[in-house]
């Protein structure tokens, strides 16, 4: 089989011209270029339009629930190490919905990498403001505009000492790049954070494919992602010219490490006798 | 019925003793520290206990008691009326010298209670005193009340050390010889007072006991499971589960995290299940609602996971460190969606062992959900067993691992007549697993269309049905077998209508219905609970609620309406004397 054909998936059901569809094409070749098969790859989802992206090409897919994918990648990653275990979520799915978790994700470092298309607005709900929608955004529940002012991603990660911390564009132009991020991403020992702008061709009429193009810029090549200070200082950019590239990075212990069950063996496999269990364990209630 | 003449407990024509103590005082002082230690030291002599706990949510001051029944013969409920009651502190003796028997003891140190105080009960022992005597500090006059005790009931010193190891041991020899010492002097007081000559256990050969707890038992039941993984945010009264698995994560390779919220809990259960392994998480009423999302996708996914719900007097916040069986139908009817469901609600720690177990075994083996209920009681309460058999435990793998032939083809929801379809963990075949909280088709991919969705519920929810119910065991039925009187109940009340049975058989045809196993409910066309209910005099309905839940269950599922009930929602546990004042005043009217 040639290898492009064997991630081939269900026929997805995005809107023409939805970023998505570079997304998924770029995951594609990320795994074709690391030489991975389907079974090695696991991608946690939850709910929004990204969400669906498992279902598109192929591979071990755990397609939950709104906001609770982090938890979900963080129990199979523990549980089993056998995959590479990427979590695919959308701006109001992790940042919205699921915050909480994002913010004990980064805290427990573990091997997930995190893939956050963010298209600053709701679209499976329909053009509703999302947690990284500007202050102009008007929608049906938001007609004065978005009342909150936006979270920003990468300073918030920069801060919690997340180990791997990345913007990427699915734009034509930020593609080779984005490729370039997602498998340095996969490479990366540790939790990481890759946010992807992305258009929503049907719902957000402020940050369009070209408005994007024309405010972002890459970091650059003499940026140093071992400065933290620096790499926080670059993800307060916003307003003028937005920065791609990755920002922040540190080695830094991952969860799996500090249990030591894990060092040796996947707890999948591990090996259980119940009658040595039992007879052990009874014998501490006397 | 005379309550006093059940501190005598009598069985074949021999008077055995039956002795209730209470420990009052501050939390921080230490009242926990004896009650666990008396606890030990008198079930490795081989005397029976059963403890509870009545505490407050704070950590220093107010009231705390801690209760043990210690008895030559086995015990399964506690009393109301005491025989000693050890006071740490003046509120103590003003609560619940109303409580002590007129020929009991009430202990205290005039020192600690800043108060004299006169009468035959009475019996004030220095223990600051002697603690300071032999320059210990303050804190060591707890081992000299536990020598008193001791002492006082004509019992040995000689486990007092492995008691406390427990507690001590990480503190060295020292520390151990220290209240040993200490403990000594208690001991040597207490000969030399005037304890009650009737307050004594005669010398006699005995077997140490095990002594655990409901909360230790489910913990013990998931590491006999083969429990690899426990994810929860800690809640009273369901906290104890995860510090005895997290004691044994080291020795037996278990993941116990601990979780930033209860939705975060079931969703890494859900994803560790996911990764092939046996999965749990424990929690109390309100992070049980948190995870009622989790426990639907659980129903759609069809991983198997096990969840404690340890019940707290609710709504909302409650009464956080009591008990009650207030959510039963809420937890049975909880998760949106249609999906099926296990429930088991244990009444003792053997129980707790067993169901714990048969969760894991049933959830794995169907591919469902399975919730184990308990309550603040239960998970506290300590009992003893002479030994607990392996016999009636299982362990089955039912999780696909390895290569086969035919792995590009899996599906992970393949539509199997008994609607149970191969479970495949991920990553160590070709096999591609898929799951979807969508409605989904046989490989897991999203689907909308009617067809399809009617033969998935079929295959998730009604052909799973009929081999579950099967698998199902019919309520324990004890005392007399065609009884004209029944005490009809579910968890934590077998305890207490066990021992009233017991008592009320002389003179009754009596018997207790007790209900552990409770969904899918036992099916009444294979069981004969039915005809007992319906050929009884009385069946009475005993629930630690107060509007009826288990008797509606059983109306829902079988027509039986309970003619009487006897409910408590004050957030206490059933007392042996006014439970037994309850049943004869509903004896009464028959």
């Amino acid at each position: 089989m040639r290898s492009w054909e064997k991630f081939d998936g269900q026929k997805p059901a995005w809107c023409p011209g939805c970023g998505n569809f570079a997304i998924l094409n770029v995951l594609k070749k990320v795994f074709i270029e690391l030489e991975l098969e389907p079974h090695e790859i696991t991608i946690v989802s939850g709910i929004g339009q990204g969400a669906k992206l498992p279902h598109y090409t192929k591979c071990n897919t755990f397609n939950g629930l709104h906001g609770r994918t982090l938890p979900v990648a963080t129990g199979f990653a523990l549980a089993n190490d056998r995959t590479h275990v990427i979590a695919i979520a959308g701006d109001g799915d992790c940042y919205g919905e699921g915050g909480n978790h994002l913010l004990h994700a980064m805290r427990r470092n573990v091997n997930v990498k995190l893939l956050v298309h963010n298209n600053q607005v709701y679209g499976l709900t329909k053009g509703q403001a999302s947690p990284t929608s500007v202050p102009a955004l008007k929608s049906k529940v938001q007609p004065f505009g978005n009342p909150s002012q936006p979270l920003n991603p990468l300073a918030l990660a920069i801060a919690m000492d997340c180990s791997f911390v990345a913007r990427g564009f699915a734009g034509a132009s930020g593609l080779p790049h984005l490729q370039n991020l997602i498998k340095e991403a996969l490479q990366h020992k540790g939790f990481a954070l890759i946010d992807i702008l992305q258009n929503c061709v049907s719902f957000n009429k402020i940050n369009t494919f070209h408005w994007y193009k024309d405010h972002t810029y890459f970091l650059e090549e003499d940026h140093d992602p071992e400065d933290r200070l620096r790499a926080f200082e670059r993800s307060l950019e916003w307003s003028e010219k937005i920065p791609l590239g990755l920002f922040y990075r540190r080695d830094r212990p991952v969860m799996e490490e500090t249990y030591p069950m894990l060092r040796d063996h996947c707890l999948a496999e591990m090996p259980f006798s119940q009658e040595t269990v039992f007879q052990e364990e009874l014998n501490q209630f006397f | 019925m005379d309550v006093t003449a059940l501190a005598l407990g009598t069985l074949r024509g021999v008077t055995l003793m039956d002795i209730t103590l209470r420990i009052g005082g501050k939390a921080g002082q230490g009242l926990q520290f004896i009650g666990t230690a008396l606890a030990r030291i008198f079930s490795r002599m081989g005397l029976h206990v059963f403890t509870h706990q009545d505490y407050m949510s704070r950590i220093r001051g107010g009231h705390n008691f801690y209760q043990l029944r210690v008895a030559e013969n086995a015990v399964s409920a506690s009393k109301e009326k005491i025989d000693i009651l050890v006071a740490l502190d003046e509120n103590t003796i003003e609560i619940h010298q109303a409580d002590c028997k007129p020929d009991g003891v009430i202990i205290y140190d005039a020192a600690m209670t800043k108060s004299t105080h006169e009468g035959r009960r009475f019996l004030s022992i220095p223990l600051l005193e002697l603690t300071e005597q032999l320059g210990m500090a303050e804190i060591m006059a707890n081992s000299a009340a536990i020598g008193a005790i001791l002492g006082g009931l004509d019992l040995a010193l000689d486990f007092f050390p492995e008691a406390l190891q427990a507690s001590l041991g990480k503190k060295g020899e020292e520390v151990l010889h220290n209240n040993l010492r200490v403990a000594q002097a208690g001991w040597d007081f207490v000969r030399k007072s005037n304890w009650p000559a009737t307050l004594k256990f005669a010398p006699a050969a005995r077997k140490g006991l095990m002594l655990m707890n409901g909360s230790q038992a489910i913990g013990f039941g998931a590491l006999v499971s083969g429990c690899k993984f426990y994810a929860a945010y800690p809640m009273t009264p369901s906290t104890g589960i995860m510090n005895y698995l997290a004691a044994k994560a080291a020795k037996h390779d278990i993941i116990v995290e601990q979780a930033e919220d209860e939705i975060a809990a079931i969703n890494m259960v859900l994803g560790a299940s996911f990764g092939g392994v046996r999965a749990m998480t424990g929690t109390s009423g309100g992070g049980f609602a948190l995870m009622t999302e989790g426990l639907s996708l659980a129903g759609m996914t069809e991983l198997p996971v096990v969840i404690a719900e340890v019940q707290r007097p609710g709504p909302a916040t409650g009464l956080p460190t009591r008990t009650e069986q207030g959510d039963l139908l809420f937890v049975l009817f909880s998760g949106h969606g249609e999906f099926p469901r296990i429930l088991f609600a244990p009444g003792t720690p053997e129980q707790a062992i067993l169901l714990t177990n048969k969760a894991f075994e049933l959830a794995e083996k169907y591919q469902v959900p399975a919730i184990v209920m308990s309550d603040q009681y239960l998970a506290d309460c300590e009992w003893t067993y002479e030994a607990i058999k392996s016999s009636s435990l299982a362990y089955n793998r039912h999780r696909l691992l390895s290569s086969s032939e035919g792995d590009q083809d899996y599906k992970r929801f393949a539509y199997a007549e008994a609607g149970v379809s191969p479970l495949s963990v991920p990553g160590f075949s070709q096999r591609l697993v898929v799951v979807d909280s969508d409605e989904h088709d046989e490989e897991g991919h999203i689907i909308e269309d009617a067809e399809s969705r009617v033969k998935m519920v079929k295959k998730r929810l009604t052909r799973k049905l009929p081999a579950l119910v099967q698998d199902i065991s019919p309520p324990e039925i004890y005392g007399h077998r065609n009884p004209k009187i029944v005490l009809a109940g579910y968890g934590s009340t077998y305890g207490i209508m066990r021992e009233a049975v017991d008592i009320l058989q002389d003179g009754h045809d009596i018997a207790m219905l007790h209900f552990s196993e409770l969904w899918p409910f036992p099916d009444p066309e294979t069981c004969d609970y039915l005809e007992i209910l319906s050929g009884a005099e009385l069946a009475v309905c005993v629930e630690n609620n107060a509007s009826g839940q288990f008797a509606r269950l059983v109306r829902g599922e079988t027509g039986f309406t309970f003619p009487a009930a006897i409910r408590k929602y004050d957030g206490r546990p059933f007392l042996l004397e006014p439970f037994l004042g309850e049943v004869n005043a509903l004896l009464g009217k028959v």
